[in-house]
């Protein structure tokens, strides 16, 4: 699954990395970091700790069957 | 037709090439969808893959956390574009409103959005920049090729330009036990961002973690072994480093070159646009069905004093790339301005680094919460007399307070919100190294008489 997080709201409060250790951990005092594609298995954490971001600043993937953009023939 | 069938009938029925396939574009797609565009959508990009994200490439893909090709968008819905990808646009016809790709294909539009963001700038000396060991960061597969060389275990590393991404991969270095030295022509790293003040900051936590710190010294030659791979590098003061890795860390070229000859208003600082994202022509004219979002913008804020600004931030992408989008299927009198106050972050050396404003507006700083040598503070800039900026080390959670002091015009230095500010609050000039041209323009020269024939041509042999 893809992840987001926008950076620029994140307060750092910490909830998600409490939630989904694995995808979300704090880096410093108040500095998140997380895995842009955690592992499907995560998901159902994934998506708790998106739902509990106080200023929902993550974005998780919405498309279960996803349309791969098809490359350019070569010319 | 009314014009407002005019639109409904774009809306369902129109055609919508986005050139740029990264953040701005593949946002401003989803925003289309969103608004209920129905139309046919193309989305032109010249890297191969879906849009990706580029702030992890110097951070969690560097530390070796997240694989490079690790980085894809989430997407909010199916866009149901047609994608060219792997290939560049080339030129753009305002007259009959088609883009040329570089194979030779067009692509006709009623509208389009310009996207196309900013690439690294290279090593200025093409042979010394081939050699192995030799990177930027910019894509995912730069990041994948240095990933794999600081996997390796250099003796050193070097990084020319002590920018937000140099200092954040100095960072990355210590924190990967590298040793790192960092060459930087200005008197501090992030002062040609954040001013001299503030670079003094950075030049503590850079020599607290260990990096050896090489201010006010240029790099001039890049020396390789007779296999090609990079060894010494040569600095302007006559001494030398050896080193196994060196990155490239001198900022960004702005895509516009293919539009040379498009009659907008591009070059060096970006393509100018209204707060509604419409380009500009060179003229200055207003275009209808030409937009623009994300890195490769010059747009006017209200604020600064509607001067051109273009930035190299995430959210500023995300947030003119929904503007864009909304305005491109929308009436007159139902466009959205994007004037959204500016904000970027960075994460560098275990401190959470970020700002509000445009720093570089600013003709004073002023510490006005927390403590400089805990790294734990904000400062906040000021333009005569009014507040324009504030940045913050570890200490986020006060920006929206400064924000609603930017857009209030308040009064600066700004009475201190909080006990904690320091006892010696005095503003000091903010001192950038070389005074910044926001307003710079693309040279122009002025031809005709008439008005019906005078005109502006781009004179681009002055770049
Ligand atoms: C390493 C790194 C770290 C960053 N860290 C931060 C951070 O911490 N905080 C922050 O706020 N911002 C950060 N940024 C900036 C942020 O990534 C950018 O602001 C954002 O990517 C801008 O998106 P964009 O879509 O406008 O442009 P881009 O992401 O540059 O995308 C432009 C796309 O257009 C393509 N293109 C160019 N020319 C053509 C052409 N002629 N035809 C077709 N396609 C073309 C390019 O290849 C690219 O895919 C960072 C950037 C980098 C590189
Ligand atoms: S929960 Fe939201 S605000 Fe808190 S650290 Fe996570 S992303 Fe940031």
């Amino acid at each position: 699954m893809k992840v987001v997080v926008d950076l620029s709201r994140c307060q750092g409060y910490a909830q998600c990395a409490f939630l989904a250790p694995d995808a979300f951990r704090m880096h410093g005092e108040e500095a998140l970091m997380y895995n842009p594609t955690p592992d499907d298995a995560q998901r159902e954490q994934v998506l708790r700790a998106a739902a509990a971001c106080p200023l929902q600043a993550i974005l998780v993937d919405q498309l279960e069957e996803r349309d791969a953009p098809v490359q350019a023939p070569p010319s | 037709m009314s014009s407002a069938d005019t639109l409904q009938a774009f809306k369902r029925d129109g055609r919508i090439a986005i050139v740029g396939a990264s953040l701005a574009g593949l946002r401003a797609a989803e925003a289309l969808r969103a608004e209920g565009f129905t139309g046919s959508l193309t989305m032109i990009g010249d890297e191969v893959g879906e849009p990706y994200d580029r702030p992890p490439l110097s951070k969690q893909v560097l530390t070796g956390w997240v694989p490079a090709g690790g980085t894809t968008l989430p997407r909010r819905r199916d866009i149901d574009a047609e994608w060219l990808l792997g290939v560049p646009a080339d030129g753009l016809d305002l007259a009959t409103n088609h883009v040329h790709l570089a194979d030779g294909r067009e692509v006709p539009f009623d509208r389009v959005l310009i996207s196309t963001g900013v690439r690294a700038r290279p090593w200025f000396v093409e042979s010394e920049a081939d050699l192995d060991g030799v990177f930027v960061v910019r894509t995912r597969e730069h990041a994948d090729g240095l990933q794999r060389a600081l996997a390796a275990g250099p003796s050193r590393v070097l990084v020319i330009g002590a920018g937000f991404t140099g200092s954040e991969i100095a960072s990355i270095c210590r924190e990967r036990d590298i040793p790192v030295t960092v060459a930087e022509l200005a008197p501090a790293p992030l002062v040609g961002a954040l001013g001299a003040m503030i670079g003094e900051v950075a030049s503590d936590m850079q020599r607290a973690h260990g990096v050896d710190l090489r201010c006010g010294v240029k790099v001039t030659h890049l020396e390789g072994d007779a296999q090609g791979h990079f060894r010494r590098a040569h600095f302007s003061d006559g001494s030398t480093i050896d080193a196994d890795v060196a990155v490239v860390a001198l900022g960004g070229i702005r895509n516009t070159d293919w539009l040379r000859d498009s009659g907008l208003a591009a070059g060096v600082w970006g393509i100018a646009c209204d707060t509604g994202c419409r380009a500009l022509t060179l003229d200055g004219l207003i275009t209808d069905d030409i937009f623009v979002a994300g890195d490769v913008a010059r747009c006017p804020n209200p604020i600064y004093e509607y001067r051109l600004i273009s930035l190299e931030h995430w959210a500023n992408a995300v947030e003119q790339a929904e503007v864009a989008a909304h305005n491109m299927v929308s009436a007159q009198a139902d466009r959205w301005p994007h004037l959204t106050i500016p904000t970027f972050w960075s994460i560098q050396f275990g401190v959470n680094i970020k700002s509000v404003g445009v720093p570089t507006f600013a003709d004073e700083v002023v510490v006005t919460q927390g403590s400089v040598p805990d790294h734990r503070f904000v400062a906040a800039y000021g333009y005569q007399g009014r507040v324009t900026a504030a940045v913050s080390f570890n200490n986020a959670k006060w920006l929206d307070h400064y924000r609603q002091l930017i857009e209030t015009a308040a009064p600066f230095p700004p009475p201190c919100p909080t006990p904690d500010g320091p006892a010696d609050a005095k503003p000091v000039p903010v001192d950038f190294p070389s005074p910044q041209l926001l307003a710079q323009g693309a040279t122009v020269v002025v031809t005709g008489h008439d008005p019906s024939e005078r005109r502006v041509t781009a004179a681009w042999q002055h770049r």
